[in-house]
This record gives structure tokens, C-alpha cells and sequence, in this order.
């Protein structure tokens, strides 16, 4: 399988606080790659350097590469918005937008620069029936998108994310806030996904980990501890730490 | 104990009494203006008073016809003015200035022209538009209640774009838009509402100054719909009235007032209306 993703010594800075400390690893295309670790371990400070969304605020610092299909997207002069059309994202409070569940999915489309009106609308459909949101939605597609249930809202980020067509996909804890059917749905999901997507997923959750994800990091105090086959991290780590971790020792 | 106990019971008593009195007190004020309003305002509602112009002074009759649509004029034309400028202000601080230094410059600078006197900025005006283009106008009222209506518009603006959430930015810009796109179909898209309510306040607000009024838009007996002459309105009216010599205008001047108590009303309602609704809809 090709790699998708390189990352060479990346380190990451808030102001003077260095975040992340010389991260190394590849992410396999159209396969699921978990980040686990404890809280503030920096696994969602990593997630949001795949599609620089620390540049929104003022003093964070990027030092290394990360190569998406070769090429560094930590450039200074990098198209941001061509990125994040590259780089899709779904993060850990549902967002949807303040306006119907129809232009919530409208919207990215529109930025793509779809305007014919049938296209579109298929394609909201598309988006929808992907993200096992079409029967649940089909006669609410009118209605605003807050009025929908949190693990439907979620799924319908998910769509929005999905809708665009990225290669990648970055899902911050996106089940941290839904209950366990929710989750199941948006896990199912994922194993979608995957046949044509490149997922990144960030959790807390070890049995989710290891249920959906081929490759598995595990970060602690701003490093990758051990970057491995998932398989491999949870039934033969090779770092103590990571035991402990995966065992439920700490963290 | 029981001491203890009953003394707990009689402070509880008098703080409830003395705050139950304190709001009775404000209230109070308030319902006899309104009352008074409605007493002696509402026999002046006839027909003549909204079709026909002032009848000379001492002559019985006639109307406030062209008060009436000189407040609409110069109040629309401040809105027309303020609003726009406002929002967009607001739209800097909140999504572009934000922890700028200048931004909280302008926040302060915003803070300290809420409070100014409005007198202030009628002289202002007069010295700015109406000594220089000599006369007064119905175009330097409305700028002097611009500038009245201005730091209400933008900081309401300001604290409405704030109350959506940053989560809802990012996840926006994640799908790869560009930042005005975010702000004018996403923020914007959240913020409508709450800044709505704003402006109907501030415009509410502006209806009813008269002081910034006196030095800008005068008055004017005839009807006026150029925006370069003066220009009569209702609170003008109501100061000149109230003060004069007739009865006749007395009545008038309550007359002036409901017109304006019952707009400002009725504005205010409907702000309150919308901003409930707002918040039902996030339920």
C-alpha cells in the first residue's frame, strides 16, 4: 500500500509551549491510522497540523515537513484553502452550520464551484445515503441541521466532509460526545470510508481503535511512543509504555 | 437555634420586602409616563393629525402630518447611514480585529461614545455639517443620529458574531473556504437574528432623541421631503409644543409623544419577540 502521508521531525510550537516534539511516521492511503495517547498528549495538536489549522491563530510555529503525496504542505507560501479541500476534517462536538440540513451539505459543494441546481441535488443525496444519513434526513432536508439529534448532526458533518471528495479525512474524537448506537453507526461509517479515503482518526476509545484502525500511534507527552500495525500495538507492543497504555495501566 | 432560626427568617423577610419596593419603585415611573402618554395622547389622534400640516400658532387645528414624516425620514436616513457602517465594524472586531491592539482601541473608543451626550454630538454635527453647508438639514440630523446609533450597532454586532461559535469557523474553513466566505454565509448566517434585534433597538433608540435634533434638522412648519432643508420631526415638535402658549399644542405635543412612546413600543415588542425565538430555536 502507497503512503499517503510522510511526516519528517515535525515539531510544533503554541507561543514559546512546544507541543510536539520530533514526530515521524507515514499514514498508508485508503486505510484507517488511529492516534491514541492520553489527554494533551498532542494527538489532536497533530491532526490540526494535516490541514494547518493552527495558522488561524497568531504564534504557533511548524518546524520538520509533512509530505501529502510528496509534497510539504508546511510550505510558508501553501494554498490553505486547496489544502483543506485536499484535507477534510470532522471534530469532536458536532458543527453543523446555522442553516438547513440541504445547505449545510450545499455549501462545500457551491465552494467547489457546483451551481447547477439538479447536480446539486444529487449530490447532497450522494453525500447523505454515504454517510447513512438518507432515511433519517430525507424528509427533513429542509430543516435547520440544529434540530437534528447530536450523533445525527455528526454524521451530518461527516457528509459535509465526505461531500467534497477530499483524499483525506481527519476525524477529531468524533464519537466523544454520541452514545453507543450512534457510535456503531458512525464506526460502520468509517469502514466505508476507507475503500476510498485516506482516515486519520484521533480516540480515547481503546476498543474503537482497535476495531476500526489497520495502523495505531500512540503519543504521550508530545512524541510518538510507538507507531505500529494496530494488531501489533495492542496484542505485542514493543514499548512498555504503550503496554501500559493499551492494558489500561494509566492514561 | 430558634433565635438563630427567626432571625434568619426576618433578615430573609425585610431583603425580599426592600427589593420587592425597589422594583415597584421603577416600575412605578413607568406606568404613570405611559399612563399619561396614553391619557392625554390619544384624544389627539384624529385624522388631521397625521394628514394635515400645523395650523398657524393660536389658530385651533390642523396636524403634525410633517413631523410625522420627517421622523421617518431622518430616522430612515440614519439607519441607512449607521447600520451599514456599524455592522461592518462590528464584523472587524469580531472576526478580524479581534486581540488587535486596534481593535480594542475601537472597542473602548465605541464604549465611551455610547455614553456621550447626545447634545454633544448635535453640536458637533452643527459645527461639522450645518455652519459649513449653511443651513440646517435633515441630512446632518440624520448623521448626528448615526453617530448616536453607531457604538450600539457595532458592539451589539460584535457580541452577536461572537456568540457563534469558533468550532463553527474552523469547521467551515476545514471544508476549505475562503475567511468571507465564512463570515458572510456561515457567521453572518448564525448572527442574523441577534443583530436585527440590535439595529431595532438602536434605531428604537434614535427615534426619540431630541436634543442632537435642535442643532441639526431645526424644524420646519411646511413639508419637507428634501434632505438639504430643515426638517420638522415629532420630538422637536414636542419640545417646541409643550412649551408654547396654546393649549391647542399642548394637546398636539402629548398628541407627538404616544406617536413616538407607541413606535418605540412596538419596536422594542418586536426585537423581544425575536430575540425569544432565537432562543427556542437553539433547543
Amino acid at each position: 500500500m502507497s503512503e499517503k502521508i510522510v511526516i519528517k521531525n515535525l515539531s510544533f510550537f503554541y507561543g514559546k509551549k512546544q507541543a510536539l516534539k520530533n514526530v515521524v511516521f507515514a499514514v498508508k492511503a485508503k486505510e484507517i491510522t488511529a492516534l491514541i495517547g492520553p489527554s494533551g498528549c498532542g494527538k489532536t495538536t497533530f491532526l490540526r497540523c494535516l490541514n494547518r489549522m493552527h495558522d488561524l491563530y497568531p504564534g504557533n510555529r511548524y518546524e520538520g515537513e509533512i509530505l501529502l503525496d510528496g509534497k510539504n504542505i508546511l510550505d510558508k507560501g501553501l494554498d490553505l484553502i486547496g489544502l483543506r479541500s485536499k484535507v477534510g476534517m470532522v471534530f469532536q462536538k458536532p458543527t453543523p452550520f446555522p442553516m438547513t440540513v440541504f445547505e449545510n451539505i450545499a455549501f462545500g459543494l457551491k465552494l467547489n464551484g457546483i451551481t447547477n441546481r439538479g447536480e446539486m441535488i444529487g449530490r447532497v443525496e450522494k453525500a447523505l445515503k454515504d454517510s447513512a444519513l438518507w432515511d433519517e434526513t430525507k424528509d427533513r432536508l429542509f430543516e435547520p441541521a440544529l434540530s437534528l439529534s447530536g450523533g445525527q448532526q455528526q454524521r451530518l458533518c461527516i457528509a459535509r466532509a465526505v461531500a467534497v471528495e477530499p483524499e483525506v479525512i481527519l476525524m477529531d474524537e468524533p464519537c466523544s460526545a454520541l452514545d453507543p448506537v450512534a457510535t456503531a453507526k458512525i464506526e460502520d461509517l468509517m469502514m466505508e470510508l476507507k475503500k476510498n479515503y485516506t482516515v486519520i482518526i484521533v480516540t480515547h476509545n481503546m476498543q474503537q481503535a482497535a476495531r476500526v484502525s489497520g495502523t495505531a500511534g500512540f503519543f504521550m507527552l508530545g512524541e510518538v511512543i510507538e507507531f505500529d500495525s494496530t494488531h501489533k500495538i495492542f496484542t505485542a507492543p514493543a514499548n512498555k509504555l504503550t503496554e501500559d497504555y493499551v492494558t489500561g495501566r494509566f492514561g | 437555634m430558634s433565635l438563630h432560626y427567626a432571625r434568619r427568617r426576618a433578615v430573609n423577610s425585610i431583603a425580599l420586602a426592600a427589593s420587592l419596593l425597589s422594583a415597584c419603585f421603577g416600575i412605578f415611573f413607568l406606568v404613570w409616563i405611559l399612563k399619561d402618554v396614553f391619557r392625554f395622547g390619544l384624544p389627539a389622534m384624529t385624522v388631521a393629525f397625521f394628514t394635515e400640516l400645523p395650523s398657524p400658532p393660536g389658530v385651533e387645528g390642523g396636524g403634525l402630518a410633517n413631523a410625522i414624516t420627517g421622523t421617518v425620514l431622518i430616522t430612515a436616513l440614519a439607519t441607512v447611514i449607521g447600520v451599514p457602517a456599524g455592522i461592518l465594524a462590528g464584523t472587524y472586531l469580531s472576526e478580524y480585529g479581534r486581540a488587535s491592539r486596534f481593535a480594542s482601541i475601537v472597542r473602548f473608543l465605541c464604549d465611551i461614545l455610547v455614553s456621550a451626550p447626545s447634545i454633544v454630538v448635535g453640536v458637533f454635527v452643527y459645527a461639522l455639517l450645518v455652519r459649513p453647508f449653511g443651513g440646517f438639514s435633515a441630512v446632518a440630523g440624520a448623521v448626528a443620529l448615526a453617530i448616536i446609533m453607531l457604538p450600539v450597532v457595532i458592539r451589539t454586532a460584535e457580541e452577536m458574531l461572537k456568540l457563534v461559535p469558533d468550532s463553527t469557523r474552523e469547521a467551515a474553513l476545514a471544508l476549505g473556504a475562503p475567511h468571507w466566505k465564512v463570515t458572510v454565509f456561515v457567521v453572518y448566517r448564525g448572527a442574523m437574528r441577534g443583530i436585527t434585534t440590535g439595529v431595532m433597538l438602536a434605531v428604537a433608540r434614535v427615534s426619540g432623541e431630541t436634543a442632537p435634533l435642535l442643532f441639526t434638522s431645526f424644524n420646519n412648519a411646511f413639508w419637507n421631503f428634501k434632505p438639504g432643508e430643515p426638517t420638522a420631526t415629532l420630538t422637536v415638535t414636542i419640545f417646541n409644543y409643550a412649551m408654547g402658549p396654546y393649549e391647542d399644542w399642548h394637546g398636539k405635543a402629548w398628541g407627538a409623544a404616544f406617536l413616538i412612546t407607541a413606535l418605540v413600543l412596538i419596536v422594542t415588542l418586536t426585537a423581544r419577540f425575536l430575540t425569544m425565538r432565537r432562543v427556542n430555536g437553539n433547543e
